[in-house]
């Protein structure tokens, strides 16, 4: 499980790669946070997110309201077939307000 | 725990469940009107496919389903038990059993095999007088049938209401609070769902591990409440549950809404978007509710509002639960590995302390002798606790014998009943494991050639019923498994006349009974008439034989024709610790299990004469089979001082073996011979004594053969020169 993290100006993009899920979501929430420190915008690419399950869902709910408690923008793009299933099954796209492609 | 952790507990949960679901249809078989029974059935049944569902194992869950349709109409009265079903539900029983161990060996299903899986649920369908409908094996569930609300302030709402919220462990626990919900899904439909992240605490407090979700959902469904209650069956104890049924009061919705965490407001409007209930029907809630206060559990007990089964199935389950709790509090479960590397310690121990005694014997230190004597005599009490560890008892094994006597006997066309006695008798679980085959073929044996076919029993004056016994108890050191019928007994002259046509005796005269018997263990060898498919074939018996004496056991049978046979079968209690007597012969030393030695008496100059000359020893007026060990290991420089005889026992024959020297009890920790000794009549094993030097194990039961034929030999001598 790897980050790539990519920054331009006030903005970084985030995009982890591989298994969203419990086994890593500890060790991803340290470098998640730690990588939207600075930047006043953040957003995570989930396109190389092969699996997620709850714990990986919870992690995304509790970073977009870390980012909004601290004043930033956080936006999810890129949602990869599986972070889309379980923000519908969750019915959490409106939630995190991202645009995401309608797959049913 | 992981997933795969939580996978391995799930089939040795399936594994139980399916014991449990043959033992319910046996006894089905014979009381068929057993509504509890039923329930249980169901239950197992019920749980398989649940916890196979959150695995998402679905060909177990599509099978099991069709299987719990079936039980839940049984369960109504709509479908009579009858014979034809039980033997029915016994083949789906076993079905789900390969499915289970095909998932647990990870291997793919084949088309055969589902094929058979297809051809049982059709059968069951037929059954419950449907038409064979591939597909889609979907019964509609019965009704729920809705309780009366007393009068008014009902909601409009058609669907269930779930509140669920999510135990902090629920994740590390292995489960998933998705596959719950996609297994809701399967119930109805999802009308809405609501997650509710606001228990999750910000920044560093917050443990990613940890599940902080809650969800408000709607479902549109028939299942009743028992049915979506047990969706969640696994999480019970780590969440929090509440289910509205349709049209429930708003007073209800009202309690629910004090109940949960969150802040009222918040969840009314929840309630309100998912359409639960509506706007104004919150405000009057809650501004009706708010005047009364009351406490949370008279709340609970307003059961008048929820459905009878629920309350029951509620009390059932604590009762389960409580049941279960009481278990675990008694039962460790512990790697039987660990359990075997722990009597090798002990062994090891129990060799050392036998060094350190010798040497505190020696120094001539008292207080150090004092010391060494508690210190081996604790070793002593350690090593007879570790031995009781792997101690299991037979009955486990015994009961599945249940199932395998009502199978053979249909196939038989014969009527069968087993009785199990002594079930609580313990022995070291290596020889349980090893036991299980022998056992299956002398049952087998006795069903088929043992117990008459009913017309011959009939005629015979006898019960139209035959009779098979499985029984254990402790004899001396030994543990004795007895598998008898009350067939038509072994046929001494068919025996003879087929040995003698075999070759393999010349005469059957001067043979005992129990020696002729003895015969149908030679390889090759079936009195049988006819050859079925279960035995007659000459293969087996000596199969049997070769098995137990691998086990350093024997096998004996008792017959009375026309009457019915027991084969006994005596084993070592344990393979790896013993009680040993330790005896010296020359320079050499041998131990003697202690278990058999009867007595200890000196060796007159008068009994060693009449020894030599008569080949038996005469103790107090008893013919005494003996043998001298130097003699017979052929120990050079002994034999020459005073001389003992140690008398030991096995089985029902005395013999007594002349020995040097009595040393005395010993603990003995047998150590397997090499490939080279296997062949070696007489000795059973080795040890290491303090002193670091070697001590044969004797092999008593072999010895007690030579010294009986000894003295068949000089009685002959004695009878041809007189």
């Amino acid at each position: 499980m790897t980050v790539l993290i990519e920054r331009e100006r006030n903005l970084v993009r985030l995009s982890p790669e591989g298994e969203l899920t419990i086994y890593h979501v500890a060790e991803l929430k340290a470098e998640l946070l730690s990588g939207m420190q600075d930047d006043p915008e953040v957003e995570i690419k989930l396109s190389a997110v092969s699996e997620m399950d709850t714990a990986g869902f919870q992690l995304l709910v509790f970073l977009k309201r870390e980012a909004i408690r601290s004043g930033k923008t956080l936006r999810l793009v890129a949602h990869s077939q599986a972070t889309l299933e379980v923000i519908d099954s969750y019915n959490m796209a409106s939630y995190f307000g991202d645009p995401v492609v309608i797959t049913r | 725990m992981s997933m795969e952790q939580a996978l391995q507990t799930f089939f040795e949960e399936c594994r139980e469940l399916l014991q449990q679901m043959e033992d319910i249809l046996l006894q089905l078989e014979r009381v068929p009107d057993d509504p509890e029974a039923v329930n249980a059935m169901f239950r197992a049944a019920h749980t398989i496919k649940g916890s196979a569902g959150l695995f998402g194992l679905d060909d177990i869950v599509a099978f099991t389903h069709t299987v719990e349709n079936l039980l839940d109409m049984v369960r109504d009265g709509k479908v009579g038990i009858t014979s034809a079903l039980v033997a029915e539900l016994l083949l789906c029983r076993d079905h789900i059993g390969d499915l289970v161990e095909h998932a647990a060996s990870g291997g793919e299903i084949n088309a055969e095999f589902r094929n058979q899986g297809d051809m049982l649920s059709a059968r069951l369908r037929e059954f419950m007088g449907e038409a064979p409908e591939l597909g889609n094996p979907q019964v509609p569930a019965e009704r729920a049938t809705m309780v009366e609300a007393s009068g008014g302030g009902k909601v409009d709402g058609d669907t269930w209401h779930i509140s669920l919220r999510f135990g902090k462990d629920v994740l590390r626990n292995g489960m998933d609070p998705l596959s719950f919900i996609r297994y809701l899904a399967t119930l109805g439909e999802v009308v809405s769902i609501h997650t509710l992240v606001d228990a999750m605490p910000d920044g560093d407090s917050m443990d990613p591990e940890s599940c902080y979700l809650g969800f408000e959902i709607d479902l549109r469904s028939d299942a009743d409440k028992k049915t979506i209650e047990d969706v969640f069956e696994f999480v019970r104890d780590d969440c929090q549950l509440h289910i509205l049924p349709p049209r429930s009061k708003i007073s209800e919705f009202m309690d629910l809404i004090r109940r949960l965490p969150e802040e009222d407001a918040m969840l009314g409007e929840i309630l309100v978007k998912s359409g639960a209930i509506t706007q104004k029907e919150l405000e009057e809630g809650l501004s009706a509710q708010w005047d009364v206060d009351a406490p949370l559990g008279e709340i609970l007990v307003e059961k008048e509002t929820v459905q009878q089964p629920v309350v029951e199935a509620a009390l059932e389950k604590q009762k389960q639960i409580k049941e279960s709790r009481v278990q675990e509090a008694k039962f460790v479960r512990v790697h039987a590995d660990k359990l075997d590397s722990l009597i090798n310690m002990v062994g090891e121990l129990v060799i050392a302390g036998a060094s350190a005694g010798l040497l505190a014997q020696r120094s001539k230190d008292g207080p150090l002798q004092e010391a060494t004597s508690i210190v081996s005599s604790l070793v002593e009490e350690i090593r007879d606790g570790a031995l009781k560890l792997r101690m299991v008892e037979i009955g486990e094994t015994f009961s599945r014998f249940q199932r395998v006597v009502r199978d053979v006997s249909k196939e038989l066309g014969k009527n069968i009943g087993l009785e199990i006695s002594g079930a609580e008798t313990e022995l070291d679980k290596t020889v349980v494991e090893k036991i299980g085959d022998p056992l299956m073929h002398l049952v087998r044996n006795s069903m088929d050639h043992g117990i008459e076919s009913r017309e011959l029993r009939l005629q015979r004056g006898k019960s139209e019923c035959g009779q098979l016994r499985l029984n254990a108890y402790h004899d001396s050191g030994s543990i004795v498994i007895e598998v008898g019928d009350d067939g038509g007994g072994l046929n001494r002259e068919k025996i003879l006349n087929k040995a003698i046509e075999r070759g393999l005796i010349q005469s059957g005269q001067g043979m005992s009974d129990s020696d002729v018997f003895k015969l149908i263990f030679e390889p090759g060898f079936s009195t049988a008439d006819q050859v079925t498919n279960l035995s007659g074939r000459g293969v087996g018996m000596d199969v049997v034989k070769r098995n137990i004496e691998a086990l350093r056991g024997t096998v004996e049978i008792d017959s009375a024709e026309g009457k019915g046979t027991t084969t006994r079968i005596r084993l070592p209690l344990t393979l790896a610790i013993i009680d040993g007597f330790l005896v010296g012969v020359g320079e050499s030393f041998f131990v003697v299990p202690l278990d058999m030695v009867q007595e200890c008496v000196e060796l007159s100059e008068e009994d060693r004469r009449n020894g030599k000359e008569h080949g038996f020893l005469n103790l107090r007026g008893e013919v005494l089979p003996y043998v001298r060990l130097c003699e017979q290991f052929e120990i050079s420089g002994a034999g020459s001082r005073r001389e003992s005889v140690v008398v030991v026992q096995y089985g029902n024959q005395k013999a007594g073996m002349v020995v040097d020297d009595l040393l005395g009890e010993f603990q003995t920790v047998i150590k397997p011979m090499g490939q080279v000794f296997r062949n070696l009549k007489g000795i059973s094993g080795s040890t290491i004594l303090g002193s670091g030097e070697v001590a044969l194990i004797l092999d008593v039961q072999a010895l007690v053969q030579v010294a009986a034929s000894n003295e068949a030999k000089s009685l002959a001598r004695v009878s041809v020169q007189g």
